[in-house]
């Protein structure tokens, strides 16, 4: 098969608007990746299906992931020449960067009819809290239907042209995605909330004490 | 009506279930089967309509037995859900375990030593066996056989169970695999009851094959029952015993070579209709296909340490990066995905489980059958609602 730089090229140099990045994974795995800009990712992905050398026709896995907002230490060393004539002094500027988190979605693809893979697709959305949609995947490759479903339960990852997108795992009612990294549990679960014990004592953690009753003349 | 045109039906939201189409015609029904009902193999639920007892649309509802297995992974170490990962699919711990061990030791770069990659491959077609038996079991208690074959079959898989609890310690939550080896070396008595068992196994296939394999009534039930092309089963991602029954020839034994699978010897049975039948026949030809492996597995094993030495068990920090790990299990592709930031614990887990995919094309293989026939097909899908759920 191919190497991910070579799918790269070709993907490029077929479609030029589009923009294809390369993401090296560092791990003993080295299975690399490519992200695909959401713009044009459905007509990646077609391509990806039908090449003749690649024929991916297998999506085998979906899934998100969470990356949150982050607080990036960098750390720039200048050298200041010392006036008094001896070495030069180096100083440490800290600046602390403000990293925007997103949602990602990762493709494992094979082939079936060639016997080959995986070759990685990763889609990332804008940030995570309004501009959470995609492309959905789902008329590419069948496969992509309940896992895609997952990702949005879990997630929170809006696919668009999803012939179904409802909740899968979580019921429908269900108001947040617990995947996410910055997820809090709801105090109770039930129906009716049992406001005592173990509950109570959650509760308390986020709920504004009560007031205190008046004192009695 | 015909099923072609029902692209414009939609069913109402709230309790009703019945809704008049036409007064030529009369009505379509929507019935609930599950969560509670023992034909779905757990706590599933299939909302399928009815037009007489033509099924015209079903939608698979899951999510009972949801706990958020991933995240759990995610606030664990890397081992400490090793014992976690025997829940997924409580049928097969062993091939669980490995894919997981496999997944993880792809992702440090881990090495296995010879004899625990010949352990792994013995309990691996063991648990097939045990899936495999339970699997065919089951069909028949779909098609209304009420016990009786289903009893067979567990008698022989309770005889490889004991085999698992006499080595592990536990009879289905074995948690046998570990990073770069296995737990417990068997001894050489374990080693000659696990031998005698598999050549005798034969013996209680062509028992089975004869008592039921030809049976009218089965013939009657599952040919042509739930029939799936192969363009639609390899696009819907659908994998093991499932696809190979329309005729695909994928088998990840074969198309990876994990493990030491390139050094055996075996075929991949391939079905020709890709019909219920061919699903159960795939299951019988696929334990005569684990018994030659185990045949050969037992002749070759080397001695040895079941551990790498290098292996850490204790403060197990793999390098940042990410793996897929997958294997042919029972059912299908088990995959994990891991992404690791450096730490103690997985940043991302993911298990791409097998049944859960291959559930996608349950409507489009219902489809045009009775209610009851939609039983049978759920049956030969091969499902475990602990993995569905996670």
């Amino acid at each position: 098969m191919e190497t991910v730089e070579q799918i790269r090229d070709r993907l490029v140099a077929r479609f030029p608007a589009a923009h294809v990045e390369l993401i090296t994974n560092p791990g003993p795995a080295a299975e690399h990746s490519l992200r695909l800009d959401a713009a044009h990712a459905h007509d990646l992905a077609l391509f990806l299906r039908d090449d003749t050398a690649l024929r991916l026709d297998y999506c085998s896995n979906v899934t998100g992931v969470d990356w949150p907002d982050k607080e990036v230490t960098d750390v720039t060393k200048t050298s200041v020449p010392d006036p008094a004539g001896g070495p030069p002094k180096i100083v440490e500027q800290k600046t602390v960067r403000h990293q925007p988190g997103c949602l990602e979605v990762v493709y494992h693809l094979y082939s079936m009819a060639l016997k080959h893979g995986p070759v990685i697709i990763r889609l990332r959305t804008a940030n995570r809290t309004d501009r959470v949609a995609l492309p959905s995947l789902t008329p590419v490759w069948r496969s992509c239907d309940f896992q895609e479903r997952e990702v949005y339960d879990l997630y929170g990852v809006v696919f668009e042209r999803h012939p179904d997108l409802r909740r899968i795992l979580m019921w429908d009612e269900f108001k947040d995605h617990p995947m996410r990294k910055d997820y809090v549990d709801p105090d109770d679960y039930e129906w009716e909330p049992t406001a005592h014990g173990a509950v109570l004592e959650r509760a308390k953690a986020h709920a504004p004490a009560p007031a205190a009753p008046e004192a009695k003349p | 009506m015909s099923v072609s045109d029902l692209s414009s039906f939609t069913s109402l939201p709230g309790p009703t279930v019945r809704q008049v189409h036409d007064q030529f015609h009369g009505d379509l029904l929507e019935i609930s089967m599950g969560p509670q009902h023992p034909s779905t193999h757990g706590v599933f639920r299939m909302v399928a309509t009815l037009d007489g007892e033509q099924i015209v649309k079903l939608k698979p509802v899951f999510g009972y037995l949801h706990r958020n297995h991933e995240k759990i992974a995610e606030n664990t170490t890397y081992l400490g859900s090793m014992p976690y990962t025997d829940r997924l699919d409580y049928l097969c711990s062993m091939s669980t375990n490995w894919a997981y061990a496999l997944a993880v030791e792809k992702l440090a770069g881990q090495a296995v030593p010879d004899r625990a990659q010949y352990l792994r491959v013995i309990m691996a077609e063991l648990t097939r066996l045990v899936n495999h038996s339970c699997l065919v079991g089951f069909l028949f208690n779909d098609l209304g056989t009420s016990f009786t074959p289903l009893l067979y079959a567990f008698r022989e898989r309770e005889k490889i169970l004991d085999l698992f609890e006499s080595l592990s310690g536990s009879r289905m939550m074995c948690n046998y695999q570990r990073f770069g080896g296995c737990r417990v070396d068997p001894s050489p008595e374990w080693l000659a009851t696990a031998q005698k068992l598999v050549a005798n196994f034969p013996r209680f296939l062509d028992e089975y094959e004869r008592l039921l394999t030809g049976n009218e009534i089965m013939l009657a039930r599952t040919q042509g029952v739930g029939r799936l092309d192969p363009a639609h089963a390899v696009s819907a991602g659908l994998t093991g015993p499932l696809l190979r029954a329309s005729g695909v020839d994928y088998d990840i034994r074969k198309v990876d070579g994990y493990g030491f699978y390139p050094r055996f010897d075996f075929r991949v049975p391939l079905g020709a209709h890709g019909d219920t039948y061919d699903r159960y026949m795939m299951r019988i030809l696929e334990m005569r296909e684990s018994i030659k492996i185990l045949a050969q597995a037992f002749k070759d094993l080397p001695a040895g340490p079941i551990m790498d030495p290098k292996a850490k068990i204790r403060g197990f920090r793999p390098k940042p990066g990410e793996a897929y790990g997958r294997l042919e299990g029972p059912k299908g592709e088990l995959g994990f995905y891991l992404i690791s930031d450096g730490g103690p614990n997985p940043y991302r887990y993911r298990v791409r489980p097998p049944s859960f995919v291959n559930l996608t094309l349950l409507e489009e293989m219902c489809l045009g059958h009775t209610i009851a026939d939609s039983v049978v097909i759920l049956g030969s899908i091969d499902i475990v609602l602990g993995e569905v759920d996670r």
